[in-house]
C-alpha cells in the first residue's frame, strides 16, 4: 500500500470533462456522460419548478379555507406539480442520469449502443418541457395529472392540448432511453461480464427498459387521443358518442401504474449497490434480487385496475386486479429482506450514500405496506382518492425514488465530477430530508383515512383536520430546506470539493476502476471482468485497467491511495 | 476517439478489427456488434410501435363489439376495391423491399437501387390510392367532428338510409376510428419513404457492401413491420362484417 | 357500517406495525452491530439462503392472501346490492349533487335518510365523472357519464355526516361536498311527508312513457308488450338477445336499450325501434327506468311500489335543479356543512 501510495501522478489529464470545451461541445455531444450531465441540468430545472408548486399547495392548505389561491388557480398549482414531478423529474431522474452515466462503465461498453439516439432523447425531454412550460405560461392547466376524461376533453377550458404533448413528446425520450438501454446491455457487455455479474443497478435498469418500451406507447397513443378529441370536438372517449370514459383510465394506467415501477425500480437498484457495497458484502440472495425486478417489470403490467375499483368496472374484475395487486407485493418484499440480510455480519460505514439508503429502507417500507392498504379492495374503496393515496405515493415516489436518486448521486458524485462532496453537510442533509420528509407525509395518511379526499382547495373546517394539514406543511418547509442543502453544495463542490481519487470508497465495480472523471470512452482499454459483481476484495487488487496520463501530484487526494497499475 | 488502442486482452470476437472498417462507430468493437445492436434495436423499437398502435386496436376492439351494427354499416361505405388494392402494392412493396435487401446482402448495387426505388413507388402509390379514399370520404362529409372546419360529419341519410336503431353518433365514432388507425398508418408510410430515400441516396454512393449492409436490413424489418399493421387494418375496417348485409 | 372496514384496517395497521418494526429493528441493529471497524475490512462473503428466501416469499404470500380474501369479502358485500333497499336517484353535475327520493322529493347536496333502513344509489352524472364518497360510512363510488353506478349503506346512528366529491371534476371540486342527514324513521316519515305533491320518478316516467315520448304505441300502454317485447317483469330476469346468448335486465341495460336500441336486441324483434339518444336528459332517463322497473312489482323495493304510479300529474318536466321549499323548510335546524360551495 505504501508502494501505491506513492505513484498518485497517474491519473488522466485528459477526462471526458475537460476533453474538448466551449457550448457546441455540450449541445453536440454524443458522450453518454456528458448527456447525462445535461439531464442532470434539465431534471433539476424541473425539480426546482415542481418543488415550488408543492410548497404552494401546503401554503395554501395551511387553513381550511381557500385563501391564498382561487379555486382554479389552486387546481392548476396542483396539476403542474403532478405533471413536472412525474413526467419530467421522477421518470426520468434515476434513468437518464445515473443510469446513463452508468451502465455503458458498469457493463465496460465504451457508450450506450446508439450516442445519437441518446442525444436525441434528452432534445426530446427538452421539447416535451418547454411545451409543458408554455403551457404553464399561457394560463396553465387544470386536468389533474391524470388527464381524466371527459373533463379534460369536453370541460376544462385551459391548455390541455400544449400540456399533452408536452407529455406525448416527452415520451418518446423516455421509449428512447429504454431502448438504447436494452440493446447495450444485450449486445455491449466487456469480455466476462456475464449476465450474473452485472451489478443489480443494471438488471433492475433492465427490467425498467421493458416498462419504457412496453408501456410508454400506450399513454402516447391516449394522451395523443385525448389532445385529438380536444381538437376535433370528438372522439373514442367522449360519451356523447357512445364512447367510455373509463377505457381512458384503463389506457392510461396501464402504463401509468407500470410508471411507479420506472420510477421506484431503478431506485431500487441504486439502494442494492449501496447496500452491498457500503457494508463491503455481496448482495444476500442476488439471483432473487435480480430476477424480482423482472418479476415487478411483468406483474406491474397486471395491476392497473387497481387504481379503478370504485370506478364502475366490474367486481370480479376488481378481484382479479386485487389479487394481482398482492402477487406484486411479494417480490418487493422480497428485495428489502435481502437488503436487510446483506449488512448481517457486513462491515457497515455511515458514509451519506449509505444514509440515504438506509433510510430508503424504511420509508420504502412504509410505502409498500401502505400499498396493501390499497390493494385491499374493501379497503380501498374509502381511502382511494383520498390524502391515504396522496401520502402513499409520496412515500414510495419521494421516499423511494428521489431518496434513491440523492444517495445514488452522492455516491457516484466523485465518479461524475471527480471531485468530493463535503461529507459532513452531505450527513446532516440526509437527516434533515428524512426527517421532513416523515414529518409532510405521514399526518397525509391519518387525515386521508378520516376521509379528506384529494385535490381539494378547501377542507371542511375539522380542527384536527388543520392540525395534520400544518404539522404536514411545517414538514414540507423543512423537507423544502433539507434540499437546498445538497444542491448548494454540490454545486460548490464541482470547483471547490476535494479532487476524488479513481476508487474513494475502495470498491470493487468496473466503475471504480476508471479514473473520476473517466475518459470520454470511459476505459483506455476493453477491461476483462473476471471477478464476479460485489467481489471485494483488498485495495491493491482493485487497479485502474489500463495506463493513465499523469496529472499534478498537488491535485491528489490526501486519504485514499490511487490503485494504479504499476 | 478511436485511434487505434492497444489490445491488452485476449478476449476474442470482441477484438477491434486492426482495419476497421469505416462505418464501425467507435464505441463497438466490431461490426458484427454492431450490426447485432442496430437489429435488436429495431426489433425493441418495433414492439413499442405494436404497443403504439395496441392503444387503437384496443379501442377498435371495445367499440366494435358494443356498436356491431354502426360498425357494420359505416365500414360498408368504405370501398374495398381501393383497400385490397393497397394490400395488394403492400405486399408486393414487402418483397421488392426483401429483394433490395437481398442485392445489399449480395452486393449488387444496381439490383439494390432498382429495388429500392420500386419500393418506394410502390409505397408513394399506396399513399396517392390512400389519399383517393380520404378525398372521397371528404367529399361525403364522413370526416368526424370538426377536423375540417366548416365541413361537419354528416351521414347522408337518403342515399344511405341509416340503419334503423343506429345512431349517427356511432357511425362517426367508426369514422374517427378510421381516420385514427389509418392516418397513424400513413404517418409511418411517409417516415418509411423517407428512410428509403436516404437508403437510395446512400446506396448510390455505394455505400452497402456484403460486409456491410445493416442499414437496408433494418429499415427492411421497419418496412415489414409497416405492411404487417395494414394488413391487420384492412380486414379490421373493410371486410368484417361485410357478409352480414349482402 | 364502518365496523367491517375498521377492523380491516386495523388488521393492516397492525401487520404494517409488526414488519416495519421487524425489519427497522433488523437494520438498525446489523447497522451498529456491524459498523465498520477498519478501513478495508473484507468480510466473509455469504452468498445467500434458499430457506430464507422461501420463508420470505411464503410468508408474505400468505399474509398477502388472508388480506386479499378479508379485503375482497368486505368489498363484495358493499358491491351486493340488498333487495329491500329504499332507493334514490342521484345526479352529479358540476358542482353538486342533484337527488330525487322515489317518493319524489328533491334535495340538493343533501341526502336525509332513515336510521336502520338500507338505502340505495342509483346514480349518474350530466358531465364529467365525479365520486360520492361518504367517509362515515366507509363507502364511495364514482358516478360515470354514460352508465349508471350503485351504492348502498345503512345509516345505524341518526346525525349530520359529510358528503364529499373524491373524484376531481374541475374548478369547484372541493365545493361539491354536501351532508347526508340520517334521522329516526318518525322523523323521518315526517319529513317525507313535507314533500308531498312532488312528482314521483315513476309517475314522471309513466307520462313520458305514455305521452311524450309514445313508447307505449309499440310497448303497450302498460308495458304489456306489443310490436315491441313486453317490460313487465323485466327488471333482473334474463333476457335472450339476437346472435347468442342472454343478458340480464339491469338498469344499464334499459339505458342501453333506449339509447341504442339494436346494441343487445331481444330475440325474435325486429330492430325497428329509433334511438332516443339527444332527445332524453339524464333524468328523464331515470325517471322513464324506474316507472319500467316499476312494473316488476314482485322485485322492485318497498318504497317504490308504495308510490304506485295512480296519481299521474300534469307533465311536468322542469329542470330538477331546485330543491323543494318544504323539504328544504322542514329541515332548517339540521346543520348543513357545504360551506364550501360559497367559497369561489
Amino acid at each position: 500500500m505504501e508502494e501505491t501510495l506513492a505513484t498518485p501522478s497517474e491519473t488522466p489529464r485528459v477526462n471526458y470533462l475537460n476533453a474538448r470545451y466551449g457550448l457546441k461541445s455540450w449541445l453536440l455531444t454524443k458522450d453518454h456522460k456528458r448527456i447525462a450531465l445535461l439531464y442532470l441540468g434539465g431534471v433539476s430545472l424541473f425539480f426546482l419548478l415542481g418543488g415550488i408548486y408543492a410548497m404552494l399547495i401546503r401554503i395554501e392548505l395551511l387553513t381550511p379555507k381557500g385563501d391564498l389561491f382561487q379555486s382554479q388557480t389552486y387546481n392548476k398549482v396542483f396539476t403542474q406539480h403532478g405533471i413536472i414531478m412525474v413526467f419530467f423529474f421522477l421518470i426520468p431522474a434515476i434513468p437518464a442520469v445515473l443510469g446513463n452515466f452508468l451502465v455503458p462503465i458498469m457493463i465496460g461498453a465504451k457508450d450506450l449502443a446508439f450516442p445519437r439516439i441518446n442525444l436525441l432523447s434528452w432534445y426530446i425531454y427538452m421539447l416535451g418541457g418547454i411545451l409543458t412550460i408554455w403551457a404553464l405560461l399561457s394560463g396553465g392547466v387544470d386536468t389533474g395529472w391524470t388527464f381524466y376524461v371527459p373533463y379534460s376533453t369536453n370541460f376544462s377550458n385551459t391548455y390541455v392540448v400544449l400540456a399533452g404533448l408536452g407529455v406525448f413528446v416527452s415520451g418518446f425520450s423516455s421509449i428512447l432511453t429504454g431502448l438504447n438501454f436494452i440493446v447495450t446491455i444485450h449486445t455491449m457487455r466487456a469480455p466476462g461480464m456475464t449476465w450474473f455479474r452485472l451489478p443489480l443497478f443494471i438488471w433492475s435498469h433492465y427490467a425498467t427498459s421493458l416498462i419504457m418500451i412496453l408501456g410508454t406507447p400506450v399513454i402516447a397513443i391516449t394522451v395523443l387521443l385525448v389532445a385529438l378529441e380536444r381538437i376535433a370536438h370528438i372522439g373514442i372517449f367522449d360519451p356523447r358518442l357512445g364512447g367510455d370514459p373509463v377505457l381512458f383510465q384503463h389506457m392510461f394506467w396501464f402504463y401509468s401504474h407500470p410508471a411507479v415501477y420506472i420510477m421506484i425500480l431503478p431506485s431500487m437498484g441504486v439502494i442494492s449497490e449501496l447496500i452491498a457495497n457500503f457494508s463491503r458484502k455481496n448482495i444476500f440472495g442476488y439471483s432473487f434480487v435480480a430476477f424480482s425486478s423482472i418479476a415487478i417489470a411483468v406483474f406491474g403490467f397486471l395491476v392497473w385496475g387497481h387504481h379503478m375499483f370504485v370506478s364502475s368496472q366490474s367486481i370480479y374484475a376488481g378481484m382479479i386486479f386485487s389479487f394481482l395487486s398482492f402477487a406484486v407485493a411479494i417480490p418487493s418484499a422480497v428485495k428489502v429482506f435481502n437488503w436487510s440480510a446483506t449488512l448481517f455480519r457486513g462491515s457497515v460505514s455511515y458514509d451519506t450514500p449509505m444514509l440515504y439508503g438506509l433510510g430508503l429502507i424504511g420509508l420504502f417500507l412504509i410505502g409498500g405496506m401502505t400499498g396493501l392498504f390499497l390493494a385491499a379492495i374493501g379497503l380501498d374503496v374509502h381511502v382511494t382518492d383520498t390524502y391515504f393515496v396522496v401520502a402513499h405515493f409520496h412515500y414510495v415516489m419521494v421516499g423511494g425514488t428521489l431518496m434513491g436518486y440523492l444517495g445514488g448521486l452522492h455516491y457516484w458524485w466523485p465518479k461524475i465530477s471527480g471531485r468530493m462532496y463535503p461529507e459532513s453537510w452531505g450527513r446532516f442533509a440526509a437527516l434533515i430530508i428524512f426527517v421532513g420528509f416523515n414529518l409532510t407525509f405521514f399526518p397525509q395518511f391519518v387525515v386521508g383515512y378520516m376521509g379528506m379526499p384529494r385535490r381539494y382547495h378547501a377542507y371542511p373546517d375539522i380542527p384536527i383536520w388543520q392540525v395534520l394539514n400544518v404539522m404536514s406543511t411545517a414538514g414540507a418547509t423543512i423537507l423544502g430546506f433539507g434540499m437546498l442543502i445538497p444542491m448548494v453544495y454540490l454545486i460548490w463542490s464541482m470547483r471547490y470539493g476535494r479532487a476524488a481519487s479513481a476508487n474513494p470508497w475502495a470498491l470493487p465495480g468496473l466503475e471504480w476502476r476508471t479514473s473520476s472523471p473517466p475518459p470520454t470512452e470511459n476505459f483506455t482499454v476493453t477491461p476483462v471482468v473476471t471477478w464476479e459483481a460485489y467481489e471485494f476484495a483488498p485495495p491493491e487488487e482493485l487497479k485502474v485497467i489500463g495506463k493513465l496520463e499523469p496529472r499534478d501530484r498537488a491535485d491528489y487526494p490526501p486519504d485514499y491511495p490511487a490503485y494504479t497499475e504499476s | 476517439m478511436a485511434e487505434g488502442h492497444a489490445i491488452t486482452h485476449e478476449g476474442a470476437g470482441a477484438q477491434r478489427e486492426h482495419h476497421a472498417h469505416a462505418a464501425l462507430a467507435h464505441h463497438f468493437d466490431n461490426l458484427e456488434q454492431q450490426r447485432e445492436a442496430g437489429t435488436i434495436g429495431m426489433w425493441v423499437f418495433l414492439v413499442q410501435e405494436i404497443m403504439f398502435f395496441g392503444g387503437l386496436f384496443l379501442a377498435y376492439t371495445v367499440y366494435r363489439w358494443q356498436f356491431p351494427a354502426a360498425f357494420v354499416a359505416a365500414s360498408n361505405h368504405l370501398n374495398v376495391r381501393l383497400g385490397a388494392t393497397n394490400t395488394i402494392v403492400l405486399i408486393v412493396s414487402s418483397l421488392t423491399m426483401a429483394l433490395a435487401v437481398y442485392y445489399a446482402q449480395t452486393g449488387s448495387r444496381r439490383n439494390q437501387l432498382i429495388f429500392l426505388l420500386v419500393t418506394m413507388a410502390l409505397g408513394t402509390t399506396f399513399l396517392v390510392i390512400k389519399g383517393i379514399e380520404y378525398y372521397d370520404k371528404y367529399r361525403d362529409h364522413l370526416i368526424p367532428g370538426s377536423l375540417i372546419p366548416g365541413r361537419p360529419f354528416h351521414w347522408d341519410t337518403v342515399q344511405h338510409p341509416l340503419p334503423i336503431g343506429v345512431s349517427e353518433h356511432n357511425l362517426e365514432m367508426f369514422f374517427w376510428i378510421y381516420f385514427a388507425m389509418t392516418g397513424l398508418h400513413a404517418l409511418h408510410m411517409i417516415i418509411g419513404l423517407g428512410i428509403l430515400a436516404y437508403l437510395v441516396y446512400y446506396a448510390y454512393k455505394g455505400r452497402f457492401t456484403p460486409e456491410y449492409h445493416a442499414p437496408v436490413e433494418i429499415s427492411g424489418l421497419y418496412w415489414h413491420f409497416v405492411d404487417i399493421v395494414w394488413i391487420f387494418l384492412f380486414p379490421l375496417l373493410y371486410l368484417l362484417g361485410r357478409h352480414l348485409e349482402h | 357500517m364502518s365496523g367491517n372496514v375498521d377492523a380491516l384496517f386495523f388488521y393492516l395497521v397492525g401487520v404494517t406495525i409488526f414488519f416495519s418494526v421487524l425489519i427497522s429493528g433488523m437494520v438498525i441493529f446489523f447497522a451498529i452491530k456491524y459498523k465498520r471497524r477498519t478501513p478495508f475490512e473484507i468480510p466473509r462473503p455469504i452468498a445467500g439462503s434458499l430457506k430464507l428466501e422461501t420463508m420470505w416469499t411464503v410468508v408474505p404470500f400468505v399474509i398477502a392472501m388472508s388480506m386479499f380474501v378479508w379485503g375482497a369479502d368486505v368489498y363484495f358485500k358493499q358491491y351486493r346490492m340488498p333487495r329491500d333497499a329504499m332507493e334514490v336517484y342521484v345526479v352529479g353535475k358540476q358542482w353538486m349533487w342533484k337527488l330525487q327520493h322515489a317518493t319524489g322529493q328533491r334535495e340538493i347536496n343533501q341526502l336525509h335518510i332513515p336510521v336502520g333502513r338500507k338505502v340505495e344509489l342509483i346514480m349518474t352524472t350530466e358531465d364529467v365523472i365525479h365520486s360520492f364518497f361518504i367517509p362515515e360510512f366507509r363507502v364511495k363510488a364514482d358516478v360515470v357519464p354514460g352508465k349508471y353506478t350503485r351504492l348502498w349503506f345503512e345509516a345505524t346512528k341518526s346525525g349530520t355526516y359529510h358528503l364529499f366529491c373524491a373524484e376531481y371534476c374541475g374548478t369547484n371540486h372541493s365545493g361539491m361536498i354536501g351532508s347526508i342527514v340520517v334521522m329516526e324513521p318518525a322523523d323521518f316519515d315526517n319529513w317525507l311527508s313535507g314533500g308531498a305533491g312532488q312528482q314521483s320518478p315513476v309517475a314522471a316516467g309513466q307520462n313520458l312513457f305514455q305521452n311524450t315520448l309514445g313508447c307505449a304505441s309499440c310497448h303497450g300502454d302498460n308495458g304489456q308488450g306489443g310490436r315491441g317485447p313486453a317490460l313487465t317483469n323485466l327488471l333482473g330476469s334474463s333476457v335472450p338477445i339476437q346472435g347468442d346468448g342472454t343478458v340480464v335486465a339491469d338498469e344499464n341495460y334499459m339505458r342501453e336499450s333506449i339509447l341504442n336500441p339494436t346494441a343487445k336486441l331481444v330475440a325474435g324483434y325486429q330492430p325497428i325501434m329509433p334511438t332516443f339518444q339527444g332527445q332524453v336528459s339524464e333524468e328523464q332517463l331515470i325517471q322513464l327506468i324506474a316507472y319500467i322497473k316499476s312494473l316488476s312489482p314482485q322485485r322492485t323495493s318497498g318504497i317504490t311500489t308504495t308510490a304506485r304510479p295512480a296519481n299521474t300529474q300534469a307533465n311536468n318536466n322542469a329542470p330538477a335543479t331546485q330543491s323543494s321549499p318544504a323539504a328544504n323548510s322542514q329541515n332548517a335546524n339540521t346543520t348543513t356543512r357545504h360551506g364550501g360551495r360559497s367559497r369561489q
